[in-house]
């Protein structure tokens, strides 16, 4: 049932990446239940655009719960308080009538922030622009059934390409670690054969791209695979370790 | 062999090198634990004494004791290594962290626990390994359990032993299962069983290294 919420947000104000930002309290009023965190942040930008003042900027794209734009840290945890899910996904039922809400952009010295709780992740691109690909001649494709892959490692490489490079795991890492993403694109493409090729070479250079990067190192907390909006396994960091190690003594 | 220094210098190698001189510390905890529990026997340390004199003439455990502290040197240093570098990649903190909605408090904690151990560990040598080793305090008449019974008799040096181990419990219940991540063995077949191996591992020697001074203290063993 629809259910009305007097709310107040303490919401990370920053100009740019070159200045420190602060915190800045807003009373907002009467928030549908039904709404999505989104919405109630596209109604208090409404009033702040009518009072003159500047909106909050954040990242939003399909609201759908698939583009992964909504860098948004909800009172401690990436995407607010309910697993898996996008902050589009997070309704306004999930908070309490009179709660204050604490949003800040994920905070890593690899994702600078841009404005408000918009981040630059593009730290991402350039780890799978350094290998998250198969090189393939063009021409004709060839017959699907020429490369007979199994069920299991078919559905496997489905659920590390489930990842939508949102950033979650990073936000939720007490070290900014990049290695549940950085894994989840190794892991996609090591488990087919059109994959297996450049493997060796592959886990290297995204390595080696992500440390570039400024990403912390993995504890094994579990924080990223709790936080992750598509479920994302720790079991692909595993399999990044035998990828990498093995391709530290087998790569030319 | 640049390309085996570039790999271990790596983020993923530098968790290689604590995992790997982890498991070792992990096998020669059980060897200690193992061989301190004869204390247990209450026949007034004969056998536990005994224990001792071999591992203190052995060559090959003599080899091993320095192997040994090159494997602590190395997984204190390539902590503290990841701990200051972990620190740098998020400059600014954030104002809220709900941690425990999404981790166990140990997990997050290990450097913490790490310290702990370092210091502990600190006391620990000066108390028997010194005392063995780099004395000549060690007689027929005055051996290492009688030594054992003489720290023991302080309540602070008691409750800093207990409290070193509570510190082991909870730094194992973490290291032994992450160690085995760290490595690439994640696998539904025998991963459930190396965390609940790992959960028993880990309380037993906690609690068996913490019995031992509560038991002197006590006067439960003679």
């Amino acid at each position: 049932m629809e259910g009305h919420l007097n709310l107040t947000l303490k919401i990370w104000r920053q100009k740019n990446a070159n200045v420190a930002g602060k915190f800045e309290t807003y009373q907002v009023s009467g928030i549908s239940t039904d709404m999505s965190f989104l919405e109630m942040i596209d109604v208090l930008n409404n009033r702040l655009i009518e009072e003159g003042d500047d909106p909050i900027a954040f990242d939003h794209d399909c609201r759908e719960g698939i583009c992964g734009m909504c860098s948004m840290y909800i009172n401690g945890r990436p995407h607010g308080p309910n697993r898996g899910v996008t902050t589009c996904q997070l309704h306004m039922r999930s908070f309490q009538d009179g709660e204050t809400i604490t949003v800040e952009p994920w905070r890593a010295s690899a994702f600078p922030v841009i404005k408000d709780l918009v981040v630059n992740r593009s730290a991402f691109d350039r780890i799978i622009a350094a290998g998250g690909f198969v090189s393939v001649n063009t021409g004709n494709a060839q017959d699907a059934n020429n490369l007979p892959i199994p069920k299991e490692d078919a559905d496997d490489a489905f659920a590390a390409a489930a990842c939508i490079g949102c950033g979650a795991c990073v936000a939720a890492c007490k070290n900014a670690s990049a290695m549940l993403f950085t894994s989840a694109k190794i892991s996609q493409l090591a488990l087919l054969p059109q994959g297996k090729v450049e493997a060796a070479k592959r886990a290297e250079a995204m390595v080696a791209q992500m440390d570039e990067e400024g990403f912390g190192a993995c504890s094994n907390t579990g924080a990223c695979e709790a936080e992750c909006p598509k479920g994302i396994s720790l079991e692909n960091i595993a399999r990044m370790n035998r990828e990498f190690f093995s391709a530290t003594f087998s790569s030319k | 062999m640049a390309w085996l220094a570039k790999s271990l210098n790596s983020s993923l190698g530098k968790k290689l090198l604590m995992a790997i001189t982890g498991l070792f510390l992990i096998s020669f905890l059980l060897i200690h634990c193992g061989l301190n529990a004869t204390i247990f026997l209450n026949d007034g340390g004969v056998t536990f004494n005994e224990g001792a004199e071999f591992m203190a003439h052995n060559p090959i455990i003599r080899t091993m004791e320095i192997v040994l502290f090159g494997g602590l040197l190395l997984h204190i240093f390539d902590g503290l290594r990841l701990w200051f570098d972990n620190k740098k990649k998020r400059p600014v903190a954030y104002a809220v962290v709900d941690g425990a909605a999404n981790s166990k408090w140990y997990s997050r904690s290990m450097g913490l626990l790490g310290t702990l151990l370092l210091l502990f560990l600190i006391i620990h040598l000066k108390h028997f390994w010194y005392f063995s080793r780099l004395t000549n305090n060690l007689t027929e008449a005055h051996t290492l359990y009688n030594e054992m019974q003489v720290v023991f008799e302080s309540p602070i040096v008691v409750a800093i032993y207990v409290l070193g181990c509570i510190s082991l419990g909870y730094h194992l219940l973490h290291g032994f299962q992450s160690a085995f991540q760290t490595i690439g063995w994640n696998h539904p077949k025998y991963t459930p069983t190396i965390k609940a191996i790992g959960a028993i591992y880990s309380i037993i020697i906690a609690a068996a290294f913490a019995a031992m001074p509560i038991a002197f203290y006590f006067n439960l063993i003679q």
